[in-house]
């Protein structure tokens, strides 16, 4: 195991691929010249050349579609978002025509494309740069979702990814890309799209969380235990396909589960896991599914309000008190 | 004393509402060639299998919209009638590997690229044997195998994923470029000015075709948009040009020279073809926002009429060789029409197959 950041696991994944495949190149806003808004692409350049690590002008949708045709006619376009919220721009892209090209045409075509960038919050950024959009895209058929909390997962995931013959949402954080984890040294290291996994094993409550919230989950793990509460925590790491499976399995040994999602609560992952939770283990539950999400309001500035509006260890505690009536 | 005050007015005021009673056409057209078609390189055959697609078009079209009436099918029907002289001049003035995308109006463009008449019709009736296994319907033809990459539904949406196409066969310099055909109204959204900006700063072998019929939808060209469509390109020193759609010799002339050119140096190219629209936007429109002397004006210059006349004239064909390839035409599309009639609707689980080029997930699927 080599202990990477999150970024340079990202990184490896890119490199890894781009020498195994000539038809994988990457492009986006500042991924060249500037070596990656976020270091993600640093040094890429140098080794493959303008050819394959290509600046953009800040077109999303020109850009988010340009790879769509590219991929269509066999290239593998890695499409990086200076974050997701700027992505809503080439929505049109993604949702209308990357998705759908291939059923429309009655399989005459596919789209393996990447479209990968940060996710959700980072701090006080506002309203317009603060939103998780895993649930929204994982809303639409033909689109995969995966949005890992660590580097090893990020860099087997974003493997798989590249390599997927068909349209890959893939989620980061801002905040996370200096996180340094182990991360296999296997070569050619893979991790399936759709698998999820058990980062802590408990018998008193099932606890769902991916991405930056899988951090949060693990704080408050911490906690509980101090208490004498064994939480499970599962990082279905992929959104979509939604490992229902291993969550289900879980939450039959546990009979307590609760779901922390850092997008707003309508409609989003926590919706589709809860309800998909009370119709496969309702005889196994010993307490109505609790979730912690965002509420139904705009990301403010102002740091208090910040705080309060941003799911924290506090809050998944007291869900988790109130799934287990300790409240 | 304070004047009369007028109401403002924002969008500018159409034909039939216009107070003082000028007819101000649509669109007007640029003169066609008059070079014979053996000077622009065409043999005989050639001209004679132009006029074939183009009455293939139109007659696929007129009988597509009868049985539309007759409720043989659904959805939306947008026809392509009065604009084949542009499908047809272009498919002559390109390679056959070279990469065709355009709009929903797409029926001219499947039949002039490989899909048959059969294909075609299945299509519109929405069963497995259609070109797009009845996916798609109307607005989706594609025959990916002759590098037509389909019709698209979401007006400006295809512009960018055919700046992709021209991005590809640079990435991949396989000599081949790529067209990208839209109306007149996909000329007012983002997509085409961010495409256009990257494929000139990218050099991308690409030609961005705006086929202005005059309309978007009911919305004259001087209703929706500022100035001279082809002058958009100065805005990004693009090379562009304007010429005649309503006949095909000038669509081949033209589009062969720019074909050639943006293949020698990898540069994009706007094109205006000026054209017209003889049916109304969809089947559902009954087309208030134009004038009568309008169109009967511009079925005067009747693409598929105007090549007829010159077989003739130039004494390619006799009349009753003309008659002949019509009669036929007229058999193929009546077969086609039994055709997709007798044809089975895709199977129940059809409704999950071609979503997925590599493994197949359908969330919550029992």
């Amino acid at each position: 195991m080599a202990v990477l950041q999150f970024r340079e696991a990202l990184r490896d994944a890119i490199d890894e691929e781009m020498a195994r495949d000539e038809m994988v190149f990457i492009m986006g806003e500042e991924v060249a010249e500037y070596n990656g808004a976020y270091k993600v692409t640093e040094g890429l350049l140098d080794k493959y050349g303008f050819k394959r690590v290509i600046d953009t002008p800040i077109s999303e949708l020109g850009f988010s579609g340009i790879g769509v045709g590219a991929a269509m006619k066999g290239l593998r376009p890695i499409v990086e978002f200076m974050t997701f919220n700027f992505a809503v721009l080439a929505a049109d892209q993604i949702i209308n025509h990357a998705s759908k090209v291939r059923y429309m045409l009655g399989g005459q075509a596919s789209v393996p494309i990447v479209f990968r960038g940060p996710n959700a919050s980072a701090g006080q950024l506002g309203a317009t740069h603060s939103v998780a959009y895993d649930s929204m895209y994982a809303h639409f058929p033909g689109l995969s979702v995966i949005y890992p909390s660590e580097p090893d997962d990020a860099k087997g995931l974003l493997k798989s990814a590249i390599r997927s013959e068909d349209p890959v949402l893939f989620m980061e954080s801002e905040q996370m890309y200096g996180l340094k984890g182990e991360v296999s040294e296997e070569d050619d290291y893979i991790i399936p799209i759709g698998k999820g996994k058990i980062k802590r094993e408990g018998d008193d409550v099932t606890i769902i969380a991916s991405g930056k919230m899988y951090h949060v989950v693990k704080q408050a793990a911490e906690q509980l235990a101090k208490d004498g509460v064994e939480a499970e925590v599962i990082d279905p790491r992929t959104i979509k396909p939604f490992d229902i499976e291993m969550v289900i399995e879980s939450v039959k040994k546990t009979n307590r589960c609760v779901i922390v999602d850092e997008a707003h609560p309508f409609g989003g992952l926590a919706a589709e896991a809860g309800f998909l939770i009370q119709r496969e283990a309702f005889d196994y539950l010993d307490a109505p599914v609790q979730r912690v999400t965002l509420p139904d309001v705009c990301a403010p500035f102002a740091k208090n309000l910040f705080d309060i509006w941003l799911p924290d260890a506090k809050q998944v505690i007291e869900a988790v008190n109130t799934v287990t009536y300790r409240n | 004393m304070a004047k009369n005050k007028q109401e403002a007015v924002f969008t500018p005021i159409g034909q039939n509402h216009s107070k003082n009673g000028k007819f101000e056409k649509s669109v007007d057209l640029p003169p066609a060639t008059r070079k014979k078609h053996t000077t622009l390189g065409l043999s005989d055959d050639d001209v004679v299998e132009m006029f074939r697609l183009m009455y293939l078009q139109r007659r696929f079209e007129e009988r597509a919209m009868q049985m539309y009436q007759k409720g043989k099918f659904g959805g939306f029907l947008h026809l392509y009638i009065g604009q084949e002289a542009v499908s047809t001049g272009t498919v002559f003035a390109l390679n056959d590997d070279d990469d065709i995308i355009t709009a929903y109006r797409d029926h001219g463009w499947g039949l002039v690229r490989g899909i048959s008449a059969r294909e075609g019709m299945a299509e519109l009736f929405g069963k497995a044997t259609g070109c797009s296994k009845g996916k798609g319907g109307s607005m989706h033809f594609a025959n990916t195998e002759q590098h037509f990459w389909g019709g698209y539904g979401i007006v400006g949406g295809h512009i960018p994923i055919g700046g992709g196409l021209a991005f590809a066969n640079k990435y991949l310099d396989n000599g081949q470029i790529s067209t990208c055909f839209f109306g007149d109204g996909a000329v007012d959204q983002g997509s085409l000015h961010e495409t256009m900006n990257m494929a000139q700063l990218w050099k991308l072998p690409v030609v961005f075709v705006v086929e202005n019929n005059g309309y978007s939808m009911g919305t004259a060209v001087k209703r929706h948009t500022v100035g001279e469509i082809y002058e958009r390109a100065k805005g990004y020193g693009m090379k562009h040009a304007c010429f005649n759609g309503m006949d095909a010799l000038t669509v081949y002339e033209n589009m062969k020279e720019i074909a050639d050119e943006v293949r020698e140096d990898s540069e994009p190219y706007f094109v205006e073809i000026r054209t017209y629209r003889y049916r109304g936007h969809s089947m559902s429109d009954p087309q208030k926002y134009r004038t009568k002397e309008e169109l009967e004006e511009f079925q005067k210059t009747d693409p598929v009429e105007r090549i007829r006349q010159y077989l003739l004239d130039k004494d390619v064909l006799e009349e009753s060789d003309i008659e002949e390839i019509e009669n036929k035409i007229e058999e193929e599309v009546l077969d086609a029409i039994d055709y997709a009639e007798e044809s089975p609707s895709p199977e129940p689980e059809e409704l999950y197959e071609d979503m997925f080029a590599g493994t197949p997930y359908f969330h919550d699927k029992k």
